[in-house]
């Protein structure tokens, strides 16, 4: 985990073009910005503005077309697929809008899924997945499978296994859409209080307001532009 | 965790992986019971080459390509000492069955009483060691109804007679054999009157020889042949054989010219009063897997006493029963790529149809860090999960099945064969045979999910994880 005050990521005229047909659509078209450490950071804008995009290049699940995306410290565009695979694995930690836990397997198997390719024993596994179950409230879930849980329940489920390999940063595709505001704020709460916990940094793709309001910082992304960049939850 | 999340993927949609695992299990059993009912052909066609001609026959030097034509100067010199050379053996002995001498013997059989005759190819042998061939039942694949010849060692005078030639020579009625059929109307009228010795003319050979004459039937109140053949000198004998009874052959070209007789008599009407020879020494042995390491044996025997002699196997004697093994491999396999086809097109479809539905989980464990190749070995292993399950239940099946009919008591009578087999699939027995089909459809299966494994690997994680 990156103690210094280094930006955990860095894109620098990050352009991406996606081939549509026989026409090509330009999602992301030169941005260049610096995610800080340790905080809560937000990439907001309007559907279809590429923040998604913006999201995936991060996330290094997709490369950009020009301009470099630096993961602390690291250029990806010189990493082959097994290379960014394995730094995902390590770094980066995914939650997903609608979950995408592994329907087979229980609570439990599926925060532990991220760790198997890891070289940590096997007591060591377990005692950290039952940490972060207990962390996020679901020591007593943890034999259920996502189809025997709630909405905030697979979202925690999701937020467990994306923290338990300590990953650099998480990243969180509108985290809060499919839930109810309710859940959705104690699902905010319960990231917040993780990223504090465990020091680690989350970066959302969001629109909505509720979580924008506890933003440290944002980047308002239009057209595929980065039309504005503040700290605090103002877009 | 591999197989843990494999083997609940495959029963994730329970109805596609059922019929997926059923057909599976349906094709292996298919195949099997098909091999099994093969084998068991196979087998039985072993066992009754085997229980008439043994598993080698000796003959002199030469006899197997020129000897056809005139056996009676083909014939082993001095056969007694190879028969005690080949039963003392202390290699052998443990081996062998049966070691038996056979004369074949070529020419006119003649009923005198229906003035009739017809050619005849005889082959003599000792009878009791010809029971004892007919016993051989290595596989449990034996007649159900194979009987004694009922020629006994101590009368040379009786033989039994193909079926066909009983019908051709008249002796349907003498030898009470009912399944002869009827003349039909218009035929020669001297065929159609009951056999009386009184009224017809004689055709004893007896006069071309003036010795060597059997005992006439009248003496046992059996009917009784006339036989003609050339000596080895080239001059022509006669014996009289009584005929105790009808054995049907099962080849109708056989069946209308075999006699069957004893030893003594075929020696005495091909040798005379000369040195008495066989054409060949059959043997037969416990188990037929010793036929090399038998042979072997014996032609170091004959070359350590200078013994011009050569050894043919079973197979080399028949050639039909080479040919009838690989019409039979021939379908066996043709319906197995047939089954395995299936198999290949059945878990292929439905690995393919559960890409497709996991596109989405496919781009998230990407995103969690998998590498391609583990998503690739995920759907192969789910693959070779469905493999695994329909053919271990595809051999229960085949086996469950192969123990009802086994049980059933049920008999036929193969083409070619002289007596009824009993209907059964040697499946318990195969058990080689069982575990190359099951790894072979289980590769087939593992080998099915290889395309559409291809493709979840190759998937763009984006765009998996946009797929809806």
């Amino acid at each position: 985990m990156a103690e210094s005050n280094q930006p955990v990521v860095r894109l620098t005229n990050v352009k991406k073009t996606y081939k549509l047909g026989s026409s090509q659509v330009q999602a992301v078209r030169g941005i260049s910005l610096a995610v800080p450490p340790r905080c809560f950071t937000m990439i907001v804008g309007p559907s279809g503005s590429g923040k998604t995009t913006l999201l995936n290049l991060i996330g290094c699940i997709d490369r950009p077309s020009s301009g470099t995306v630096e993961i602390a410290g690291q250029d990806i565009a010189r990493l082959g697929d097994n290379a960014l695979s394995d730094l995902r694995a390590r770094r980066i930690g995914f939650i997903f809008q609608s979950f995408s836990l592994i329907p087979v397997l229980s609570a439990y198997e599926n925060v532990e899924y991220p760790l198997l390719s890891t070289d940590i024993s096997a007591k060591d596994r377990r005692r950290a997945v039952l940490d972060m179950l207990d962390a996020v409230g679901l020591k007593d879930q943890r034999s259920q499978r996502p189809n025997e849980l709630s909405g905030g329940q697979k979202q925690r489920v999701a937020i467990a296994r994306a923290l338990v390999k300590q990953p650099e940063f998480v990243l969180a595709d509108e985290p809060t859409a499919n839930l109810d505001s309710g859940t959705g704020a104690s699902i905010i709460e319960l990231m917040r209080k993780m990223q504090v916990e465990k020091n680690t940094s989350f970066i959302f793709s969001t629109h909505d307001p509720q979580l924008i309001s506890h933003a440290d910082k944002t980047f308002a992304i239009r057209d595929g532009l980065l039309v504005d960049q503040s700290a605090g939850g103002k877009q | 965790m591999i197989f843990k999340i494999a083997f609940r993927n495959v029963f994730r949609n329970a109805r596609r992986s059922t019929a997926t695992i059923l057909t599976i299990a349906v094709g292996t059993a298919a195949t099997l019971i098909f091999l099994a009912y093969t084998l068991y052909n196979v087998l039985g066609l072993q066992t009754s080459t085997v229980d008439r001609g043994g598993h080698l026959t000796i003959f002199r030097n030469g006899f197997y390509d020129f000897g056809a034509g005139n056996p009676a100067v083909w014939g082993i010199d001095d056969y007694q000492t190879v028969l005690k050379l080949v039963r003392t053996d202390p290699v052998l002995a443990p081996m062998i069955a049966v070691v038996t001498p056979v004369q074949q013997v070529g020419g006119i059989a003649s009923n005198a009483d229906s003035d009739v005759s017809k050619t005849f190819f005889g082959q003599g042998f000792i009878p009791s060691e010809r029971d004892a061939m007919k016993r051989w039942n290595e596989y449990g694949t034996g007649g159900v109804s194979v009987g004694d010849t009922g020629l006994k060692d101590d009368d040379p005078s009786q033989g039994v007679i193909g079926s066909g030639l009983a019908l051709i020579l008249g002796l349907c009625k003498p030898l009470h054999f009912d399944y002869c059929p009827k003349l039909p109307k218009g035929a020669p009228k001297e065929l159609d009157q009951s056999p009386s010795a009184a009224n017809l003319p004689s055709q004893d050979f007896s006069a071309l020889s003036g010795r060597d004459v059997a005992a006439p039937q009248s003496a046992t109140g059996l009917p009784s042949l006339d036989i003609l053949a050339a000596t080895a000198g080239g001059a022509p004998n006669v014996v009289r054989l009584k005929i105790l009874r009808v054995e049907y052959q099962g080849v109708k070209a056989l069946d209308d010219s075999y006699i069957g007789m004893h030893l003594a008599l075929a020696q005495q009407l091909v040798y005379g009063r000369g040195e008495h020879k066989v054409t060949g020494i059959v043997v037969q042995l416990h188990r037929t897997e010793d036929w090399q390491f038998a042979k072997q044996r014996m032609l170091e025997l004959f070359a350590k006493n200078n013994l011009n002699l050569e050894i043919k196997n079973y197979a080399e004697l028949n050639p039909f029963y080479v040919q009838a093994l690989q019409f039979l491999y021939s379908i066996f396999l043709f319906i197995a790529v047939i089954f395995g086809v299936v198999v290949l097109f059945t878990v292929s479809n439905a690995m393919s149809m559960s890409v497709v539905e996991r596109t989405d989980e496919i781009g998230t464990l990407r995103a969690l860090g998998l590498r391609r190749a583990k998503i690739r070995r995920q759907f192969i292993t789910e693959g070779f999960l469905l493999g695994v399950i329909g053919t271990t239940l595809g051999v229960i099946a085949a086996l469950a099945i192969a123990a009802l009919i086994n049980r059933s008591g049920l008999t036929w009578t193969p083409p070619g064969q002289t007596y009824s087999v009993p209907l059964k699939l040697y499946l318990f027995g195969a058990t080689q045979s069982i575990v190359v089909i099951w790894i072979i459809l289980v590769v087939v299966s593992t080998l099915a999910s290889l395309l559409p494994a291809n493709r979840a690997a190759k998937m763009q994680i984006v765009d998996a994880l946009r797929h809806v």
